[in-house]
């Protein structure tokens, strides 16, 4: 009964087409000064504007205008002489004037494109998805469902509104229908919004925390059969707050479709919502009624007509392409392809370079933050960037291990510090007392003592049995608690009983 | 021109989220057809050749700066809430979806 | 003292003949006294008029110095936001409801000493002309308390002439300043839209609402403009130039080589013969003061009111979306197992009255897929060719003029049941307001056949405010000359009248 993703795609090929509401990170809120600072008490960051009060009057953002611009240009969009905001007209109460403002027929950024890569059994393959409109709108509020068993809306006894969300400037970026991905419509999906995350990122507009629903993504599908003309009836999921969350509605979509199609059923358009645990979809609004949202031109408001000068000024701000810059630093840096993929999969490449960037080898920056570093965080909870080391305390750790002040096992334990709060790198050193013991003599007596415990190891050594030096340095290793640096103890130990030691 | 029904009134009525009576319905719809009459007066000299007027000012690019600025108290935000708790407006079970 | 101008009383407080908190108190008995009958107020803020009024004296007495209006009282449209003070714009729905902030009007009142006596009445959402559609009840006109005193701004009119106050704030979104002051003998000022804010004042068709001053004679109307006008950041639709120089204008008072244009469709048939005869009366004493009358066409106001009724209603269906039980104002129906959807179609229901209804049933209607580009589409069509029938006419003269409304004050409940007879109304004031240029209203006589006030309207060009002014004035004072007192001398004394 239940069909296998090769079933579908031999018979079908789906359709995407994406839309991704983006939270801009504006200080204040899209019409009004409220702030935008997240996980604030409820309703203390709200004023008549935001809750819609009777003759409160909206003002935009001037920052938001500039961000959805910058957006625009990143998406290699139109940026259109005349914009305006609409008012789309549906009651709700999470909105507080029971309309939003959004823009209607007349968005800020038009025909855009974004390319990606993905990594197939047949080798990168590459797939232009095609961007129909960047435009502005407002977030709403944030209910919480009282009563019922689950805390979801079915069931509830009431609800209790919070508008701190209300009116946070969002950005939604709208695909044109994307054909032609084939198989690899899931992971085409998934690449798409993690390109865009990066780009907006790169941009600064955003936080793009999926998690915390400041980039959210609503993903259309539909199948027809292969070398159909029309196309079929799509579903549009929401919900989808994971990048892996993508990939899995996506495909879940399809398989789902493919059931209903091959049992001569038809899909019906409706909004679903994507649920995490089960990776599967549950029917919401049908859209077969379709809304009247009696859009007009929102009379509060004036057009928004960027002229060139604006646009150009904002052009010469914008900030490398992330694919492009990712390749540049892996041609730089001498980086293998995997471990590359997993640097940026760890969120690192920001942080790696800013370590390069204070004279740090990168081969070694990018060994600490992907290695001991992310284990911290890894046993903490939280990412590299919330720990308490920085750029240019792991610099200096790079540094102080090439000048032979630290052994990579000091190094560690000094890691370990900063990011406890003890200070420092230098502090750390100075008050756990980890220099190299580089005091020969003192080295030398450690030796000493060491062949005098191990007389038959020694003889051994002396004989030239080289590997047998590894049970002496550790005991001299031991003695130093490990401040000694092993590769200068092995060669004095060595020159010692006549060998060579190189 | 325009014949409204009830069902018409009604589905506007609905639109609009008023729970309004047969008899408010009917009369609606007798008023609504004079009164659509007399306003489609404005197709005669509506020509596809003349711009729309949304606003009366030409004015362009009108923002505020990107700057914090005091909220309301949330006593003072939810001092004119029917019924409040846990500092959140509490309004009765929402019917449709999640969102 | 109540009866006269405000200027007068704000010399006779600068010159310590009387201060604020004397006036103010007169004024409030005043009210205690008449408004039984008139019911122009919603709600009388005695305390808070008494604490300004006192501060405003103690400011005086300190030897600061205070603006041309400190102290003088005023009867604010309920439709403004007042911090605290109950705000219902006359309808049920808000019933109770207290604003936590200060429309930017009153904010400006505040700072000037203007002292806020109180709400007042006026049809439900400024939607009406004649202020029965209040949910509080209707207000009387004092010159005949049978009679309708305008709307939607009727309790701030008829609080001037009941001489309840000497100072008013009205808002006009197709007359509800202009068409009050005209059946009630007073003066009333439509800015040019963008020329005050309307931050605060509760929206009923953002595109077309103004505020603006209502006062007893020409000049305290450019004092009050004065202190309300200019920009505001609030307000994104708000004009950010210097406010016209209404003041000097109405002291001024000069027409002299003015070029004066009747506007040809807004006379004759349909209007009452004493409105047409005291408006070609006026007509003739402007050209004694030095005016060039000049008759000017504007052929598609004929379509005004049309496209008004379909562009105020669909910009109302939507502005008026947000009451809806959830925030504030009334909540009926939330008893166990109701759904919020529920509360807010009973709530809508009960709330609102029927224009209301009607009216945001007719903005949805107009603004619903399938009909938008009939209806509203075509209604914003008008509204260019109306701008132009303006620009063209302001070419060839300085104002238009006409009559502000085509007859005097109607009976209370004669129009009630017929509302495209009550939308007749407003046939001259509308276009005002699709152009959102300046308007003004101000008393040329009584109709012989009624005894009634009948009003003239000015009509200047965007942020040319200034010339509405040096034409009332100049106007005003001709027909001071003629009649010796002011016209509101010969309103019939209201019983209970100290």
């Amino acid at each position: 009964m239940s069909l296998t993703y090769e079933d579908v795609i031999a018979k079908y090929e789906p359709v995407l087409g994406l839309e991704v509401h983006v939270e801009l990170n504006t200080n204040s809120k899209m019409f009004c000064g409220c702030s935008t600072i997240f996980g604030g008490e409820p309703n203390t960051q709200t004023c008549p504007v935001c809750l819609g009060m009777p003759g409160a009057l909206p003002v935009v953002n001037e920052k938001a205008i500039e961000s959805s611009i910058l957006i625009g240009l990143a998406l290699n969009c139109s940026i259109t002489p005349f914009s305006r905001f609409s008012r789309k007209n549906y009651f709700y109460p999470d909105m507080p004037k029971n309309f939003q403002i959004s823009q209607y027929d007349e968005p800020i950024c038009v025909n855009g494109y974004l390319d990606v890569e993905i990594d197939t059994d047949e080798g990168i393959k590459k797939f232009r998805v095609e961007i129909e409109r960047v435009h502005m709108e407002e977030d709403t509020g944030k209910s919480l469902h009282v009563g019922g068993a689950t805390g979801r809306i079915h069931g509830a006894d009431y609800s209790l509104l919070d508008y701190n969300r209300a009116g946070i400037p969002l950005v939604e970026i709208v695909t044109k229908i994307v054909p032609g991905t084939g198989k690899y419509a899931p992971e085409v999906a998934k690449a798409y919004v993690a390109e865009l995350r990066d780009i907006l990122r790169s941009l600064g507009v955003s936080d793009v925390r999926m998690e915390q629903g400041s980039l959210r993504c609503d993903a259309n599908v539909s199948l027809r059969l292969i070398g159909a003309e029309t196309l079929g009836t799509r579903s549009e999921t929401k919900n989808v707050n994971s990048l892996r969350s993508v990939e899995r509605a996506v495909r879940g979509e399809m398989i789902r479709h493919a059931e209903l199609l091959n049992k001569g059923e038809r899909v019906v358009q409706e909004t679903r919502h994507f649920q995490e645990e089960s990776g599967l979809t549950r029917s919401g609004r049908s859209k077969e009624q379709a809304e009247d949202y009696r859009y007009f031109p929102e009379p509060d408001l004036v057009p928004v007509a960027p002229d060139a000068a604006w646009i150009e000024t904002l052009r010469a701000t914008l900030p490398e392409q992330p694919t492009l810059r990712r390749k540049r630093l892996q041609s730089e840096w001498s980086v293998p392809d995997k471990e590359m993929a997993a640097m940026i999969n760890a969120d690192a490449l920001d942080i790696v370079e800013a370590t390069v960037n204070l004279g740090a080898d990168p081969t070694r920056a990018r060994g600490w933050w992907l290695g001991e570093i992310s284990r911290i965080a890894n046993e903490q909870g939280v990412t590299i960037s919330d720990l308490k080391i920085s750029p240019t305390d792991v610099a200096q750790i790079v540094a102080l291990v090439a000048q032979g002040d630290l052994t990579d096992k000091l190094a560690r334990q000094v890691v370990e510090g900063v990011i406890a709060g003890e200070g420092t790198p230098a502090s750390v050193i100075e008050s756990r007392g980890l220099k190299v013991v580089s005091d020969e003599s003192a080295l030398m007596a450690a030796i000493e003592r060491a062949i005098a415990a191990q007389p038959e190891t020694a003889e051994k050594i002396r004989n030239g049995h080289i590997p047998a030096a590894g049970a002496l340095i550790g005991a001299v290793m031991k003695e130093t608690k490990g401040q000694a640096d092993a590769a200068r103890v092995r060669e004095l130990l060595l020159t010692h009983l006549g060998q060579p030691s190189d | 021109m325009s014949n409204l029904s009830r069902s018409d009134v009604a589905h506007l009525a609905h639109l609009a989220r008023i729970d309004m009576t047969d008899p408010e319905l009917d009369a609606l719809a007798n008023e609504l057809d004079v009164i659509l009459e007399a306003v489609a007066r404005v197709q005669e000299v509506a020509t596809p050749d003349i711009a729309p007027t949304s606003h009366p000012l030409p004015l362009r690019n009108v923002t505020r700066p990107d700057v914090v600025t005091p909220s309301l108290t949330p006593a003072a935000a939810l001092s004119g809430a029917p019924a409040s708790e846990d500092q959140r407006f509490r309004v009765p079970q929402i019917l449709g979806e999640e969102s | 003292m109540i009866t006269r101008a405000a200027h007068e009383m704000s010399a006779a407080m600068a010159s310590g003949e009387i201060s604020s908190v004397e006036l103010t108190q007169a004024h409030l008995d005043r009210i205690t006294s008449v408004d039984a009958q008139v019911h122009a107020f919603l709600h009388v803020d005695t305390e808070g008029a008494l604490a300004q009024a006192q501060s405003v004296d103690d400011a005086r007495a300190r030897g600061e110095s205070v603006g041309p209006l400190a102290g003088v009282p005023l009867a604010l449209k309920d439709v403004m936001a007042q911090q605290g003070i109950p705000t219902t714009a006359g309808s049920k729905i808000l019933e109770g409801w207290r604003p936590p902030y200060d429309a930017t009007v009153v904010s400006k009142l505040k700072a000037a000493g203007v002292v806020i006596l109180g709400k007042t009445n006026m049809d439900e959402f400024a939607m009406g002309s004649s202020t029965e559609n209040s949910a509080y009840g209707p207000t009387h006109n004092p010159w005949d308390l049978t009679r309708i005193p305008g709307g939607s701004g009727g309790g701030s009119s008829a609080s001037l002439a009941a001489f309840e106050a000497p100072l008013a704030i009205g808002t006009d979104t197709g007359g509800s300043i202009r068409q009050p002051a005209a059946v009630t003998g007073t003066v009333g000022v439509k800015p040019t839209y963008g020329g005050v804010s309307r931050y605060g004042l509760i929206a009923f068709s953002s595109s077309l609402d103004q505020a603006g001053p209502c006062a007893r004679t020409v000049l305290d109307t450019a004092l009050l403009h004065e202190v309300i006008a200019g920009h505001d950041a609030h307000d994104a639709t708000s004009i950010d130039a210097p406010v016209p120089q209404v003041v000097r204008a109405a002291r001024e008072g000069s027409v002299k080589g003015m070029k004066i244009g009747v506007v040809k469709e807004l006379n004759g048939d349909g209007y009452q013969a004493g409105v047409r005869s005291r408006f070609e009366e006026s007509l003739e004493l402007l050209a004694k003061a030095g005016a060039e009358i000049v008759e000017v066409s504007c052929p598609n106001f004929e379509y005004a009111l049309a496209a008004y009724y379909l562009i105020a209603p669909s910009e109302c269906s939507s502005n008026l979306a947000r009451f809806d039980a959830m925030r504030y104002g009334i909540r009926v129906g939330d008893e166990d197992g109701a759904s919020a959807e529920s509360v807010m179609n009973l709530t809508r229901e009960v709330g609102f009255g029927r224009e209301v209804k009607r009216r945001i049933i007719l903005g949805t209607y107009a603004l619903s897929s399938g009909y938008f580009d009939a209806y509203y589409g075509s209604a914003q069509k008008v509204r260019t060719l109306i701008m132009q029938d303006f620009n063209k006419a302001f070419t060839s003269a300085d104002v238009l003029v006409s009559p502000t409304c085509p007859t005097t004050a109607f009976k209370i409940g004669e129009k009630a049941n017929d509302p495209l007879a009550m939308y007749l109304n407003d046939i001259a004031t509308i276009p005002v307001n699709m152009a959102g240029i300046g308007g003004m209203s101000l008393p040329c006589g009584l109709a012989p056949e009624d005894g009634l006030p009948v009003g003239f309207q000015v009509m200047a060009p965007a942020m040319q405010d200034q010339r509405m002014y040096s034409v009332g004035a100049a106007l005003e004072a001709s027909l001071l000359s003629q009649w010796g007192a002011p016209l509101l001398s010969q309103i019939p004394a209201l019983v209970g009248a100290k």
